[in-house]
């Protein structure tokens, strides 16, 4: 099974592979989650989500619907 | 005069565009809005060397030109008006040193404009703690531009800034990459249909959701050479073009760029490994909102009283030392007292907006909207709709503006519906008064009744701005994506400059705005009572006299008795009592009824209009208080302010939509009739049917 930022666990790194436009928003992708970028889980509210994530050096929140789309190689 | 240079401040959110355009006009500035929209827009002026002024506006902060939120569409939309009177001449693209690489984002595009730009690095003063050192001569050869390194906290950089405005005719205008090389068959077609307008601005009508007023959408699709691609298509588009912008970026910081990880610090983490943990995140949040509150309640009671008495001796001032007559009248007892009103909530407004403007500036708002937002999300609201719903305990107004940033229609439309259900200082008076009449002044266990019912009475606000965010969210059919993305900025000391900027424009902004409604309702309800038709009005001391012969009344009782008899006959008392039959099953008389409709205006009329229907000169709470205690039930005898009608009458206002700068506000920013017509509707109704059952069941 693919792995997603979903499956982080908290302090784990990862790096992204593909991100699905269809469900990501531009914004996002504009923030740096674009492949070949490393995405770090920072820390997770109650049922993972949302998520705080450090994308590229970029500190922010997404929701766990949103993560389930950026798919990466967990390091 | 020479001609002014317009700069806009452009930026990533929080890069420090406000404190730039704060150290670049000092107090010069105003707030205005958007015609249309109503985003907030700054504009200052700013002496340049040599007599020469620039006009400088400051735009929400924006990561890209693709808006996703209203704040955003803002900028792109001056951006590609040329015909805009602030159409800049030059843009200053602020941007942070520590994300120096997404920063740059949002300038190869504004680049791509072909419009004058000077790139401004802040917080310079972070670099050695970052361990960041920048060759700038190369950058500023690979971006094709311009560079000041400033500090804004430090205060340097902002004279070499002031130079680049003032010689901007120099900036090249040439973009820095070319942008188009990701699909080059389709940007040459684009041109080629439209050989006037700049390729780049094509695209980001076409990419867009929002409409153009200039440059139609549809227009481009009517030409016939030219292919239009599906929105998926555009979409993958974008994701390439922006993979194409980042190599650009890393291609040039690669050389121009070098971090020493060594010396880097982060306090970031540190900090929110506590502030944003599942379990102490909320015990911290808890105690700040725990401080905030009891500062907002405290600390201006003391200014809050003094504005009071000075406003009360102020009247009684006017009232003895001008000539008797009806200009003497309206300004003693209108128009005094309605101004006391706006001014008595200036403390507490003030205190609010430094709070909420210091958690801002911290940083910390991000991560309260990142621990509240799964639980806010039962209710069909976001993370962002706290600081919305917590920023409504001061003043609906702001907090309804402070939506904007809500990317997702239905929570940001759920959450200005709501929002109106928090209490709002201008309701404090109200249930203060309330309370001290009919909630016995008893301790249970130390707690005092009085307290706990005025708690509970915030609690009631909450659980009916959130219960009706849940059934919103059942019943209203709008489709929107729902994402949420909220940035975690660096942790930082607030500037004192910007906060107390803050605090000023906010405050002035409560004042002229909901103040002229107060001060308007208060002359208009002065007039009404004071003026009437017929006899009964007209000839009250010969009615008050016949009426008392057999009695010995001193001047005062007489005086008393004679404006009662004249209110009950005046255009307000004839309106009162048409409207009594209506609000006698809640237990209100037609006084009350009088204050009830008036405060359809504002809430915070309701004690002044007491004040002056009970004919007491002063707006002292006090008097009135012993007024409203001795005021009889016209059909059941006994006191008309029981345990009964008292809870209906909290109950009525903790539910009504009462106030007109709400409804206002709401309608400007939903952009329709509809939505606040509904909610005056159905709080309305629904507090009417409270506070029925209230009264009914306890009486
Ligand atoms: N260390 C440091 N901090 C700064 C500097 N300039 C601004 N800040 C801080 O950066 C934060 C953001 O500043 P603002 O001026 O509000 O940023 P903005 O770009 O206007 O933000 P938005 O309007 O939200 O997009 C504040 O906490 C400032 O105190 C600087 O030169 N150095
Ligand atoms: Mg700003």
């Amino acid at each position: 099974m693919q792995a997603t930022v979903a499956h982080l666990k908290k302090g784990q790194r990862g790096i992204i592979t593909d991100v699905s436009s269809i469900y990501i928003p531009l914004k996002l992708l504009e923030m740096g989650c674009l492949p070949g970028n490393f995405v770090e889980l920072v820390q997770v509210a109650y049922f993972s989500d949302p998520m705080y994530l450090n994308i590229n050096g970029t500190h922010l929140a997404i929701r766990k619907e949103t993560a389930l789309h950026i798919l990466i190689d967990i390091l | 005069m020479s001609k002014q240079i317009n700069v806009a401040l452009i930026g990533n959110p929080n890069t420090g565009k406000t404190s730039v355009f704060n150290a670049l006009t000092g107090l010069n500035q105003k707030v205005g809005n958007y015609p249309g929209i109503t985003v907030e827009k700054k504009e200052g002026i700013c002496r340049l060397p040599r007599g020469v002024k620039a006009h400088i506006i400051d735009l929400p902060g924006t990561y890209s030109l693709n808006a996703s939120s209203l704040d955003e569409n803002v900028v792109i939309e001056l951006l590609l008006n040329k015909n805009d009177k602030d159409f800049p001449d030059v843009a200053v693209v602020v941007s942070d040193v520590e994300n120096l690489k997404r920063n740059l984002l949002l300038f190869t595009q504004i680049k791509d404009l072909e419009i004058p730009c000077i790139l401004a690095i802040n917080m310079a003063d972070r670099m050695r703690y970052k361990g960041i050192t920048l060759d700038i001569p190369h950058l500023e050869e690979q971006l094709n531009t311009k560079i000041a390194l400033v500090s804004t906290r430090k205060n340097y950089g902002i004279d070499e800034l002031k130079d680049l405005i003032t010689n901007y005719k120099e900036l090249s205008t040439a973009p820095c990459m070319n942008a188009s090389a990701i699909d080059q068959d389709y940007f040459d077609s684009l041109q080629r249909a439209f050989p006037n307008q700049s390729l780049y601005k094509l695209w980001l009508v076409i990419t867009q959701d929002v409409n153009f007023g200039k440059t139609d959408r549809n227009e481009i699709e009517a030409v016939a050479d030219f292919k239009t691609k599906s929105k998926a298509d555009l979409k993958r588009l974008q994701q390439k073009e922006t993979i194409k912008r980042y190599q650009f970026i890393n291609d040039t910081l690669k050389q121009g760029q070098t971090i020493d990880l060594t010396t880097a610090k982060d306090l970031r983490i540190k900090l929110d490994l506590i502030l944003t943990h599942k379990v102490w995140g909320y015990v911290i949040f808890f105690l700040i909102l725990l401080l905030i509150f009891q500062a907002i309640y405290d600390w201006s009671s003391i200014p809050m009283d003094f504005i009071d008495s000075t406003f009360a001796s102020l009247s009684e001032w006017t009232k003895n030392a001008l000539p008797e007559g009806t200009f003497t009248n309206l300004l003693s007892e209108g128009i005094i007292p309605g101004l006391g009103g706006i001014v008595i909530f200036i403390p507490q407004i003030a205190f609010l907006f430094l709070f909420i403007s210091v958690l801002e500036e911290s940083g910390y708002m991000s991560r309260v909207v990142f621990l509240m937002d799964r639980g806010m999300r039962r209710f069909g609201l976001s993370g962002k709709s706290v600081v919305p719903l917590i920023s409504g305990t001061a003043c609906a107004i702001p907090a309804i503006m402070a939506t904007r940033n809500i990317e997702n229609w239905k929570e940001r439309l759920i959450t200005i519906l709501v929002t109106p259900f928090t209490t709002c200082s201008a309701r404090l008076p109200v249930y203060l008064i309330i309370i001290s009449l009919v909630i016995p002044d008893k301790r249970f266990f130390g707690l005092g009744y009085q307290a706990m019912t005025l708690m509970l009475l915030y609690l009631i606000g909450f659980g009916a701005a959130l219960g009706s965010a849940m059934i919103l969210n059942k019943i209203l059919k709008i489709k929107s994506k729902t994402f949420f993305v909220v940035e975690m900025p660096n942790y930082k000391l607030p500037l004192l400059k910007n906060v107390v900027l803050t605090v000023i424009e906010k405050t002035k902004a409560f004042v002229f705005g909901a103040g002229k409604i107060i001060l308007a309702i208060s002359i208009i309800l002065w007039f009404l009572a004071s003026y009437g038709p017929g006899d009964e009005f007209n000839n009250a001391e010969d009615i008050v006299t016949t009426e008392f012969t057999d009695q010995k009344l001193s001047i005062e009782e007489f005086h008393e008795h004679v404006a009662s008899q004249k209110l009950e006959h005046s255009f307000l008392g004839i309106t009162g009592r048409a409207i009594e039959p209506a609000i006698r099953p809640l237990g209100y008389d037609w006084k009350i009824g009088i204050a009830l409709v008036s405060s359809f205006a504002a809430r915070e009329v309701f004690v002044g209009t007491l004040a002056t229907i009970y004919s007491v000169g002063s707006d002292d709470e006090e008097t009135i208080k012993n007024r409203m205690a001795g005021e009889v039930n016209p059909i059941l005898g006994g006191p008309l302010f029981t345990f009964a009608s008292g809870i209906s009458l909290l109950l009525f206002y903790a539910f009504a939509m009462q106030c007109m700068s709400t409804l206002a506000i709401v309608q400007r920013e939903t952009n329709s009739w509809k939505w606040p017509i509904l909610q005056l509707v159905i709080m309305s109704a629904f507090a009417y049917i409270i506070a029925l059952i209230a009264f009914q069941v306890l009486k």
